[in-house]
């Protein structure tokens, strides 16, 4: 199971690439359909698993499209331990 | 068999899903007018993560300049004045003056502050309003479509300047942190870059800051940010970041120009 992942709102998104070029293992492309605006979202392709949820593709997004979700550790409650 | 009731049942370790990154609750839910790529939309992101984290958004108040970022009231979801052109320290003194227990910023452009409005921010920096100030300097006018700013580059081709930039007929582009710095009123006056991962953790941290010497009642604080237009740079959104750090940050220098005493009390001084 992959550590993190990134939600992209796609109708916000302009398609400017520059989380692609973050992205330091190379897991953001550009889909293939358009938006309403006639831009070209950005999608998460990440077939082994490999985002770790680093935030750097949020960090420089323009438009504050993607909101990044990652697997941390919880403490079990006392009922389960 | 003994030995099995002795051994520890294996510790659970269970995982969630946490959300560690989203859109700040101060930023609008609208898509912005601004283009693809153009950094005017990251800074207001990091103001917008800024006002959330320092709890101030119901009593923030922008004044929004003449420039591309003339929507700005829209954009943020806080109380929000539009200035004349150039205008926007005057009005933000007014607004300061006025209500001294509200949080007020003014965010302008090369054009705004620095050809037009060069009296209004000389004379708020120099009177020392207890205002913030984010000058966003991308060496072009963007919204009027590409001509010569007073912060353009030697030999920089430009609309109006399609032979590239002539200091010999225009002068040298002014260099507003440095400027400002100089005055006695100021407080804390840093220029600040985009351009890449590390450069924006700064430019927050110095966001912060400016926001904190408010707060603290210190004076007057500006942050300077060399931003990207790749419209009218006629590049892509990636080439106008490389071209940031190749041709803007050597003439513009990131760094502190002025940190006063004050200032330096402050928690979580801007690096």
């Amino acid at each position: 199971m992959a550590k993190g992942r990134i939600k992209v709102d796609e109708a916000m998104c302009k398609g400017c690439e520059l989380c692609i070029m973050v992205c330091p293992y190379g897991l953001i492309e550009m889909a293939d359909h358009f938006n309403a605006k006639g831009y070209k979202p950005a999608v998460l392709i990440d077939p082994d698993q490999r985002c770790t949820g680093c935030t750097l593709c949020a960090m420089m997004c323009p438009d504050a499209v993607i909101t990044v979700y990652r697997e941390t550790k919880i403490k079990p409650s006392p009922a389960y331990a | 068999m003994v030995d099995v009731m002795m051994e520890k049942a294996p510790e659970k370790v269970m995982w969630a899903e946490k959300m560690v990154y989203e859109r700040p609750a101060a930023l609008s839910d609208i898509p912005t007018h601004y283009c693809p790529g153009c950094t005017h939309g990251l800074i207001h992101k990091l103001i917008g993560e800024v006002i959330d984290e320092l709890g101030i958004r119901q009593r923030t108040i922008s004044v929004s300049p003449v420039g591309c970022a003339v929507f700005m009231y829209d954009y943020f979801d806080v109380d929000g004045a539009e200035a004349a052109h150039g205008r926007a320290p005057a009005m933000a003194t007014g607004i300061k003056r006025v209500q001294p227990d509200n949080i007020v910023f003014t965010y302008q452009g090369d054009g705004d502050m620095a050809s037009i409005g060069m009296a209004e921010i000389i004379w708020a920096a120099t009177r020392g309003e207890n205002i913030t100030v984010f000058f966003v300097n991308n060496a072009i006018y963007g919204m009027t479509g590409g001509q010569m700013a007073p912060t353009s580059l030697p030999g920089q081709v430009t609309g109006s300047s399609p032979n590239g930039r002539d200091v010999e007929m225009t002068g040298m582009p002014i260099r507003m942190a440095e400027l400002l710095a100089g005055l006695p009123g100021a407080s804390y006056v840093v220029r600040r870059s985009v351009h890449n991962i590390q450069t924006i953790k700064q430019a927050k941290k110095a966001i912060r800051t400016a926001f904190q010497v408010q707060m603290a009642g210190a004076g007057f604080a500006l942050v300077e940010l060399l931003s990207s237009c790749p419209t009218n740079w006629k590049m892509t959104a990636a080439d106008s970041l490389t071209w940031i750090k190749e041709n803007m940050v050597p003439y513009y220098p990131l760094g502190d120009y002025k940190v006063a005493d004050v200032v330096k009390t402050l928690n979580n001084r801007g690096k």
